[in-house]
């Protein structure tokens, strides 16, 4: 039955996860993702979720029994943030590695120090190189669809890579707004049962994670890499059949484009800063200014040729980076300034809303300004 | 060696033939070669529960022997053994 | 749109308060969205949270600096009141509105929600109360909203749901005269 209800950010990734039936969910608190664990192990605990809820001792043994749960060939499911993302860091690359389309979401934190609970990207960006698709909500009902989607993706023969579902901490995991819940029969047939080919079996044996000498490493990273490419592919595919069974769309699943047609000027935004650049960029256009707003909902794989598309004929485009990679600029801006290399188009990078900072309209406004009056991009403190 | 020169890209580096570490022999490392003397053993099992690399085995008597297409020569079953039944000698290559 | 901001203190349910009227406001067929002043929470310590009510869909994530209403459920709080307020302030206090002295251009109301709960509930929980006060005055969201707001959010308190809509419809009257 559809219900619409209205619950937090958090509250909708479970509902999500709780649709796409998991049987194993090894889970480990952690600000601002807590709240996630916590609604799936009251739904394990009134039995609506049939599932092995394992109380692990850190994110590390998390991402190993998300590993051996797919081993064994059943969907799982973990959620973490922060310092939590980066305990699993020694992990996250073996389950991509191992092709195994598991579906994880992330609470945005800052990574500490110093110790801070607060939103920004960087622990999704930290891993942005470790083979998992990333996917950013900018609401709970995207949250909630975007969980569904992710498992189709991943579980997609030509992409076999593991998801990581962003939602910002606080600004939208502790967000109550509503949400439209879909009804099972409807998710069952949009997500059909998971059904691998290569498990962990005693009757059929076979070798999961074995050494790979110089002369094969190459050649499985080479095969990740093509993944990639294919999810490039993939990923608008289950979206439009996402949009044409239960009616909902954020642009092509890899960028949606706000106001663009006509645009001179554009921000590039993910996870919740895309709302408020909308407002924004709506009293911008009242006032006759010529600004757009280009959503980047999947940062990996980088949808480069949308990028160029979308850009190469406005004057300038700035990204709104809640992360910067010490030493050099925000994680986005690099690749966008790669994408857009052989461009006429001036590319300007904001860092923004770093430690739980906000990013309100008054820096969206300025970063707009900015990029109109041709001045370098700022960090918008 | 077979297992470098049968390469396989399988998805995910799964090896679907289990147990292909059998195809990659170790012995030809050996510098020593360890024997057992079957006069002098007690049957007590020391030197298999140490092998670190299980070549020795459990034969139907009750005794034990080494299989020399994975022993790397460590002797740590000559160490282990309480009766000085192993000896080794040096590998004729 | 309109946002609402709640002062509290940790452990009176500010935050509860923000989400219900949130629900209310979903009820009654707007578009809301309610969310806590985001960081650590502590018992007795200041505790603000937010709601947003619009007729449309709402983008806007930013944090609520300027409001159309303020409802403070703690007076001894006022001066922690950082937010410009445009419209009213609902302040749960037993003194009449020209007794506060606080520099604002909203209109004050005082309705002494604490005696309320304390008759009603027996105990000084005055949060979801409170609701009651800004449904009369404000008008923004109806009482029948907030009863099944009430229900979706603590059905499974037994008589705790009873008493707290006693009070809240005590309190509507209340602040209705």
């Amino acid at each position: 039955m559809v219900k619409n209800v209205v619950i937090s950010g958090s509250d909708a990734i479970a509902e999500a996860v709780k649709l796409c039936k998991p049987k194993v969910c090894p889970m480990y608190p952690i600000t601002p993702s807590t709240l996630v664990p916590e609604k799936i192990s009251e739904f394990i605990n009134d039995g609506v979720l049939e599932a092995e809820m394992i109380n692990v001792e850190s994110e590390h043994s998390a991402a190993s029994a998300l590993f051996g749960a797919y081993a064994i060939g059943v969907r799982a499911f973990t959620a973490s943030a922060s310092n939590g993302i980066a305990l699993m860091h020694e992990i996250l690359p073996i389950i991509s590695a191992s092709r195994f389309p598991a579906v994880m979401s992330v609470a945005n934190r800052t990574i500490s120090g110093p110790i801070n609970i607060w939103n920004d990207h960087s622990d999704a960006m930290s891993e942005r190189d470790q083979g998992w698709i990333q996917m950013y909500c900018e609401s709970s009902q995207e949250a909630f669809d975007t969980i569904i989607m992710a498992y189709k993706i991943a579980e997609k023969e030509n992409v076999s890579l593991p998801i990581m579902v962003c939602i910002d901490g606080f600004s939208l995991s502790h967000v109550y707004e509503p949400v439209q819940i879909e009804d099972q029969k409807k998710v069952d047939a949009f997500l059909p049962k998971y059904n691998p080919k290569n498990i962990l079996d005693i009757k059929n044996p076979k070798t999961f994670g074995p050494i790979a000498f110089p002369n094969s490493f190459f050649e499985f990273h080479e095969q990740e890499q093509l993944a990639m490419k294919e999810a490039l592919k993939e990923i608008p595919l289950a979206h439009t059949e996402f949009a044409s069974m239960f009616g909902r769309k954020y642009g092509n699943g890899l960028i949606e484009l706000i106001e663009m047609k006509d645009a001179e000027y554009a921000l590039i935004a993910n996870g919740t800063s895309v709302g408020t650049t909308r407002v924004v960029v709506e009293e911008l256009r009242k006032e006759g200014k010529k600004v757009g707003l280009i959503k980047l909902k999947t940062f990996r794989p980088f949808p480069k040729e949308e990028i160029i598309n979308s850009c190469k004929n406005l004057k300038a485009v700035g990204i709104i980076d809640r992360h910067v990679s010490l030493g050099s600029e925000g994680a986005i801006t690099l690749d966008v300034k790669a994408a857009l290399k052989d461009e006429k188009v001036r590319v300007e990078g904001f860092i923004s809303g770093l430690g739980g900072r906000d990013i309100d309209k008054t820096r969206i406004k300025k970063a707009f300004e900015i990029l109109e009056k041709g001045g370098k991009g700022i960090w918008l403190k | 060696m077979i297992f470098m020169v049968e390469l396989k890209f399988n998805k995910g580096a799964i090896i679907h033939d289990a147990g292909s570490t059998k195809n990659y022999k170790t012995g030809d490392w050996r510098t020593f070669k360890p024997s057992i003397d079957k006069s002098k053993c007690i049957k007590c099992g020391k030197c298999w529960m140490n092998c670190p690399d299980g070549a020795i085995r459990k034969t139907k008597d009750g005794f034990f022997e080494i299989n020399y297409d994975y022993c790397k020569g460590c002797l740590i079953c000559e160490k282990m053994c309480p009766v000085k039944a192993i000896s080794h000698e040096v590998e004729e290559k | 749109m309109k946002q609402i901001i709640f002062l509290g203190r940790g452990g009176q349910g500010a935050v509860t308060s923000s989400r219900v009227l949130a629900i209310a406001a979903f009820e009654d067929g707007k578009f809301s969205q309610a969310f806590p002043n985001f960081g650590v929470e502590r018992m007795g310590a200041p505790v603000r949270s937010y709601c947003r009510i619009d007729e449309k869909k709402i983008d806007l994530r930013e944090q609520v600096y300027d409001a159309e209403y303020a409802i403070v459920l703690d007076a001894t709080l006022l001066n922690g009141l950082i937010e410009s307020v445009s419209d009213t302030i609902i302040i749960n206090s037993n003194k009449k509105p020209e007794e506060i002295n606080l520099n604002t251009k909203a209109k004050i109301k005082c309705v002494d929600i604490t005696k309320i709960a304390l008759e009603e509930i027996g105990k000084p929980f005055v949060n979801i109360a409170a609701l009651g006060a800004f449904a009369a005055i404000t008008k923004e969201v109806s009482l029948n909203g907030l009863e099944k707001a009430i229900y979706q959010q603590m059905g499974s308190k037994g008589p705790m749901v009873e008493k707290n809509i006693n009070a809240i419809r005590k309190v509507f009257e209340d602040a209705s005269k």
